[in-house]
This record gives C-alpha cells, structure tokens and sequence, in this order.
C-alpha cells in the first residue's frame, strides 16, 4: 500500500498507470518554465509543477495530468495551465478511453494573476469540449493541498471526482475563508471542522465525489478504471435535472450551520462518529443516506 | 535569487546512463535535482538556482563533498533550490546520483 496523500505528483503517477506506460509532454529537460517567476526572482520548476503525458491503464489509453502540490501548492501558472489546455485538447485529437486529472492545487498561481486566471478559464472550456466529444474527464484528488480555487471549479466541471477521506473538495480554501470573513466562520486550523466541511467524507455524502477510496495509490488505480466506461452526458435534460437537483438540495440544507447538521438530516444515526470510521465502515454506514 | 555555478575535471563518465532523473520538489526547504548526461569535454558541472542569497561557499562545501562521494564526468546538474539545508542538499544529490548511476528512475 502506497499512500496517495504523501507521494508526489510523479509517485502516484507511476503507481496509477501500468509500469513503464507513461510518456511524459515536455518532461522536465524540456526546461519550459514559468517566465513570470524568474521576473518575480523565485525559483521555478522544470516541469512547472505538473507532469502531463500519455499512458495506459490496464491496457486502456488515457491522458493523464498530475499537478505537484510542493511546488507553490499546486497553483496554475500560465505555462502549468498551458499544458493542461493543451492535454485536454489533445484528447480531442488522439480519441484517448479517458482523461485523469491527478488535482493537488490551492488554485491561480497569485505570482502570475491574470495569466493563471486566464490559464484556468481555458483549463474549463477545454473540460467542457473533451466531455461534449464523449471522452470522460475523471479527476482524483486525494493530495496534501486539496483541490481549491479555480481547480476546484474545474474539478466539479469533470464527469466524476474520486476522492479519498483525506481529499478536500471547495472553492475558497479554510485559509481563505478565515482571512476574508473571519476565525468564528470558519476557523481554518480546526482540523475537524476543516475536513468535515470540505474532506471527502462529507463530499462523497453530499454526492460531489463519485467515489470515496482508502488513501492507496492502488484504490485510486481501481476507481478511474472503473470510471472510464461512464460516458459524459452533457445533455440539456441532465443539465437541467443536475441544476434541479442543486436547487433541491440548498433548499433541503440551506439552514444547517454545520456538516454534522447535514448528516444528522440525511438520517445518519450518530453523525458525529462518521469522521473516526475507517473508509469501509464508512461506505457501509452511509450506503443508502447519500444526498 | 542568486544563480551559481560550478564545474569539478577528474570524474568518470556512467557506461550507460539514463536520459535524464529527477529528484524533489521545488518547495520551502527543499529542492529539485535534475541529472542529464552531457558531452561536457570530461566535466561535471553543476548550476544552481537558488532562493538564498548568499550562500556561494556553503554550496561549494557541500559539492566538494557531493563530488567526492560520486566522481562524475559529462553529467550537468541542474538545481532549483528553495532554502534546503545542506544535509538536504547532500541527500538529494546522493539520490539523484545514485539513480543516475544504476540507470534508473527513483
């Protein structure tokens, strides 16, 4: 068992794919960095903190992204952006079974400002054309930052997220959060409260992530399998039943103060167990209460 | 930043190495590692681009060590550094050198 949680972007990549498989698209000697960082004098990436390639998965030809969360947590930058619209429009090319998004990213690069907000604008409407051409967009977000900001956005965008329980799904980070509207709304260094509102329990309960895992490289793997042969609908009437769905659910939640409120709704007896159950008592416990 | 250079003569080239490896992150207190062979005329050279100022002896002591330890010849390295100590330096190195040397990804 290899945790998902602690690897880097390039472990979990050789974990996730079949050994040997992955080709990576301007691999780190390609030396294609960020020029805004240099401007800024900070150091930057070879790979500019994300590794973009092609590989299989049990035989199957996918596209494949994993963002680097060590490298200024994850965030897009123009050139990182870059190579992620331009994978996502290379699917459209190539006809791959799938694409994986390995997301780790806090969101816009702030170094960069308006090129990272454009980059993650392009990184969207890529999303949407991949999806639309009937290619699955599957995103796995199970890494030390989260999934924050625009690749929080984007993450919804995709057909399925998997998740595991230390995986954090939103779009303003805890931090943030805490810094814009203040520590008694959000007090982002409770750590129970942080993964109860954003972690993948709570997502998966919520309906958000498709699929809750243990943080192993290896669940990972058997879940986006799994996933490739759901073909993306994106169709007016699952638009519609999709937003209908929101609109139920805020009118259903709307008034809880808490995830636990959420649970205990859901008819979760004892909600305030679910975070100390392990990933299969969980799955057992919850089975029929999803939102 | 400060961006520095070094070149040691006297090292051995790898028979067979691999076309590249790579080692750490670029983040607070660590650092990335990038070996390449390279037809260098016999040399090892080292350039490194680092997020402390200042630090030019302390960077030559730890490669000085590095070199003893791995006599490398035709290989660039390549460094992003953000503060690592030079215990992590060192350890970085030895793993990128290492790996470079049995001609395997880590």
């Amino acid at each position: 068992m290899t945790s998902y949680y602690e690897d880097s972007a390039r472990g979990r990549l050789a974990g996730l794919l079949d050994p040997g498989s992955l080709t990576e698209i301007l691999p780190p000697t390609e030396r294609v960095v960020s020029p805004h960082l240099r401007q800024l004098d900070t150091p930057a990436a070879f790979d500019d903190g994300i590794v973009v390639g092609e590989g299989r998965l049990a035989g199957r030809r996918v596209l494949v992204a994993a963002q680097e969360g060590g490298f200024m947590g994850g965030a897009v930058g123009e050139v990182h952006g870059a190579k992620l619209t331009g994978l996502l429009e290379r699917a459209l090319d190539t006809r791959p079974d799938g694409v994986l998004l390995l997301v780790e990213s806090g969101g816009v690069r702030l170094h960069e400002a308006n090129a990272g907000l454009i980059a993650v604008s392009e990184v969207m409407r890529a999303v949407l054309a991949v999806r639309a051409s009937g290619i699955p967009v599957i995103v796995l977000d199970g890494g030390t930052f989260g999934c924050f900001g625009g690749m929080g956005i984007v993450s919804r965008l995709c057909d399925a997220v998997v998740m595991s329980e230390e995986g954090r799904l939103g779009l303003s980070g805890p931090e943030v959060i805490e810094t814009t509207m203040g520590v008694e709304e959000f007090d982002s260094r409770d750590r129970a409260l942080v993964w109860r509102t954003v972690g993948g329990k709570h997502r998966y309960l919520l309906g958000e992530a498709a699929t809750l895992v243990e943080d192993d490289v290896s669940a990972f793997r058997a879940a986006a399998l799994a996933l490739l042969d759901h073909k993306p609908d994106v169709s007016l009437s699952a638009l519609e039943a999709e937003h209908a769905a929101l609109a139920s659910r805020l009118e259903r939640f709307g008034d809880c103060r808490d995830a636990l409120d959420i649970w205990e709704r859901l008819g979760v007896e004892e909600p305030e167990r679910l975070p100390i159950l392990d990933t299969a008592d969980f799955l057992a416990t919850v089975c029929d209460r999803r939102a | 930043m400060e961006i520095l250079t070094y070149e040691y003569r006297g090292g051995r080239p790898v028979a067979s190495p691999p076309p590249s490896v790579l080692v750490g992150v670029v983040g607070s207190g660590n650092l990335e590692v990038l070996v390449e062979p390279a037809p260098l005329g016999g040399l090892c050279r080292v350039e490194v681009q680092t997020a402390a100022v200042g630090f030019g002896a302390t960077w030559q002591a730890v490669l000085d060590d590095v070199f003893a330890r791995h006599p490398l010849a035709d290989v660039r390295i390549s460094i992003n550094d953000v503060g690592a100590t030079p215990a992590v330096v060192g350890l970085r190195l030895d793993q990128a050198l290492d790996a470079f040397a049995g001609g395997a990804q880590p």
